[in-house]
């Protein structure tokens, strides 16, 4: 049969209605995540819907989580134990025309039924015109990095006008930023690599007073290099939102936390930071090191591993099996930031870490069969989670 | 002007001549068919039809009526040539695009008949173009032997909600699927493509519906690469109708509203890609 009445009457694992605006929003946030990486995680949990992406060095990270008052209708699987990853380009196309979106789409919704092995988005558009799209997917293990806002000594609050004004001055194709903050300033500059000829680069700097942002806190006087690319994304979806951003990070080497928040949904875009030292600072935490033998992208490409993969620390530390009892703290890698040859990666292994190199997130592998790993499963969804806020970040309603 | 400084011993000479004030009543609709580098032009006392065709199994025909151009002669029942048609919109925009108010390009088609080149006089703003386009011999248009008494099914949408399924194509589908019935899902447009299936479902009372004659459910696939052409076309027009007939052959019908609000016609015609059955 061509056509199975595939909207009524069946049992859903997972069946979300958004409507009016949120439709745009959750296409907003679908493009944001695209600027990160080229797969789409989805996770449908009992705290609303994880959308999430990363990029392929594992160096920056994004979350959306739209909590189920996002939507008209959230119906999660009761066990939470359906996730998967879709090429990010094929959920856009369903989402194509952006600009027309809230004009012409009434409802979307997205669904798994049991029998079948498609994600079915449906577009319930103007004119009774009804749009469905029933995308293949691949199951895989929860995406997650490590990190918590709450631990980062410094926080910073802005509109996205400050922001994207600010990020304006830097050309398109500016990799990196380095974000400069003392007590009542910020500096923002563009980061040139130190063999590069620096008489012919350019060099842009800006200076912002204290008195610009909703919310300043700073209690490290510190320095930050991050990718400033794959945070365009997020000032997109901020702008067009109206939320303040909020950046959270702490010294060199660990990540900066970019957040928007409302009542309804938050996201997070985590970008590892460039570690000037060449040694990396002992945060005094036990952790893991991870088996030499992996490159981040390997890894987290193996869908069927068991390990649970924890924050690195560079200097010498117990094996694998070894969990973290302290909530994880991201702290330097061995491995660079763009993992060229193997031969590479094996010498700065070997050497001990090179002077720079962005540190490479580190991502739970969620298995809630093993017990120790429940700790740690906690704190990844409660730092999800927007109750996991702290007091002195300003939060508009 | 200009144009008119041919002698009248000249004038005789050719077996028609179509003017147009606004040159663009010709060129736009033509860009609506112009997939291919070769067109039939035929003329007759009705007016001008030109046929593009592609692979033997889609044809599309553009008509711009007699009562379109300023000026139209014809000295014979029909007139008929081959040119390179890529070659005339570029004659015909030889002006460039400009689309400022009250500028346009002033056009007089001329042709001698069999063995001649097709002339255009192209004027605007005081310049005036002698484009020479050489001709062929015509080759003879496929008749898809397609029928009214012979429709299945019929429908006519406003081109607003089709353009947008068009433009969204899924072109990793080798197929675009139509499927036409008296019941659910009625008008259905889906692709097959690398990342899943996507159906776009009209209903048949949209408002977007402005006739839904659909007499049993058929299933038709046809080549995208054939029909994504039919974009253009659609992007012109306000209305199309969509008919199939037994054999599963498409009709696709273009209501065309030119720069002066006068109606043409483009049409498409395509062979199904395989047999996928009646239920």
């Amino acid at each position: 049969m061509l056509f199975k009445n595939n909207i009524v009457d069946k049992q859903y694992i997972m069946d979300c209605v958004a409507t009016g605006g949120n439709v745009k929003v959750l296409a907003k946030a679908i493009h944001s995540l695209s600027r990160i990486g080229e797969e789409l995680y989805l996770e449908p949990l009992e705290d609303g819907l994880a959308l999430r992406s990363v990029n392929s060095s594992r160096s920056a990270f994004a979350c959306f989580l739209l909590s189920p008052l996002f939507f008209q209708k959230y119906q999660a699987p009761s066990d939470q134990s359906f996730r998967c990853k879709i090429p990010i380009k094929s959920v856009q196309a369903v989402f194509k025309s952006l600009s027309s979106l809230d004009r012409s789409v009434e409802k979307c919704r997205i669904q798994l039924n049991s029998e079948k092995s498609r994600l079915t988005i449906t577009l319930h558009c103007k004119h009774g015109l009804l749009k469905t799209h029933n995308l293949s997917f691949q199951d895989c293990e929860s995406l997650q990095a490590v990190f918590d806002k709450e631990s980062c000594a410094n926080v910073l609050q802005a509109q996205p006008r400050l922001m994207v004004d600010t990020v304006l001055h830097f050309p398109p194709s500016q990799e990196e930023v380095t974000l400069s903050v003392s007590s009542d300033r910020v500096w923002l500059r563009n980061h040139v690599e130190d063999d590069a000829d620096s008489s012919r680069a350019m060099m842009t700097e800006l200076c912002l007073s204290s008195e610009e942002f909703d919310h300043f806190a700073i209690s490290t006087q510190t320095s930050i290099t991050f990718c400033l690319k794959e945070l365009r994304g997020l000032l997109v979806f901020a702008e067009s939102s109206g939320l303040p951003i909020s950046m959270y990070f702490d010294e060199p080497g660990s990540p900066v936390i970019l957040s928007v928040t409302d009542s309804v949904l938050e996201a997070n875009f985590v970008l590892a930071t460039l570690s000037e030292d060449s040694h990396p600072k002992n945060h005094g935490k036990s952790n893991t090191k991870h088996p030499d033998t992996e490159q981040p992208t390997d890894d987290f490409m193996n869908d069927d591993m068991d390990s649970f993969l924890i924050a690195m620390e560079t200097s010498e530390l117990p094996g694998p099996s070894h969990v973290p009892t302290s909530p994880p703290h991201p702290v330097p890698t061995n491995n660079r930031k763009h993992p060229a040859s193997e031969e590479e990666q094996e010498e700065a292994l070997a050497e001990g870490p090179p002077n720079k190199k962005f540190c490479s997130l580190f991502f739970g592998s969620v298995l809630p069969t093993l017990s120790q790993l429940t700790n740690q499963t906690i704190q990844s969804q409660e730092v999800l989670a927007s109750d996991s806020e702290d007091e002195n970040q300003a939060e508009t309603s | 002007m200009p144009l008119s400084t041919q002698s009248q011993a000249d004038i005789d000479q050719y077996i028609l001549i179509a003017s147009l004030d606004n040159a663009r009543n010709l060129s736009n609709i033509l860009k609506a068919i112009s997939f291919k580098d070769h067109a039939i032009f035929n003329a007759t006392q009705n007016g001008l039809k030109v046929t593009v065709e592609d692979s033997k199994c889609l044809q599309a025909n553009a008509f711009i009526q007699a009562d379109i151009f300023q000026e139209y002669t014809i000295k014979e029942d029909t007139v008929g040539f081959q040119v390179n048609l890529t070659v005339l919109l570029d004659c015909l925009t030889i002006f460039g695009a400009s689309t400022t108010p009250g500028v346009c390009t002033a056009l007089r088609m001329c042709y001698n008949g069999y063995g001649y080149p097709l002339t255009l006089f192209l004027e605007e703003g005081g310049v005036v173009t002698v484009c020479k386009i050489n001709t062929q011999e015509p080759e003879e248009p496929i008749d898809f032997d397609f029928c009214s008494t012979n429709v299945t099914n019929k429908v006519i949408l406003q081109s607003e909600s089709l353009k947008e399924a068009f433009s969204e194509l899924d072109m990793t589908s080798e197929v675009l699927q139509i499927t036409m019935s008296p019941s659910h899902p009625y008008f259905r447009l889906s692709t097959f493509g690398n990342s899943g299936n996507a159906h776009y479902d009209y209903p048949k009372d949209s408002d977007m519906m402005e006739l839904f004659q659909c007499t049993k459910l058929q299933t038709n696939r046809y080549k995208i690469s054939l029909l994504k052409p039919s974009t253009k076309a659609l992007a012109l027009s306000c209305k199309v109708s969509v008919r199939t007939d037994s054999r599963g052959f498409l009709s696709l019908q273009y209501l065309v509203r030119n720069d002066d609000g006068q109606i043409c016609f483009v049409e498409y015609y395509c062979c199904p890609d395989e047999e996928v059955g009646e239920e």
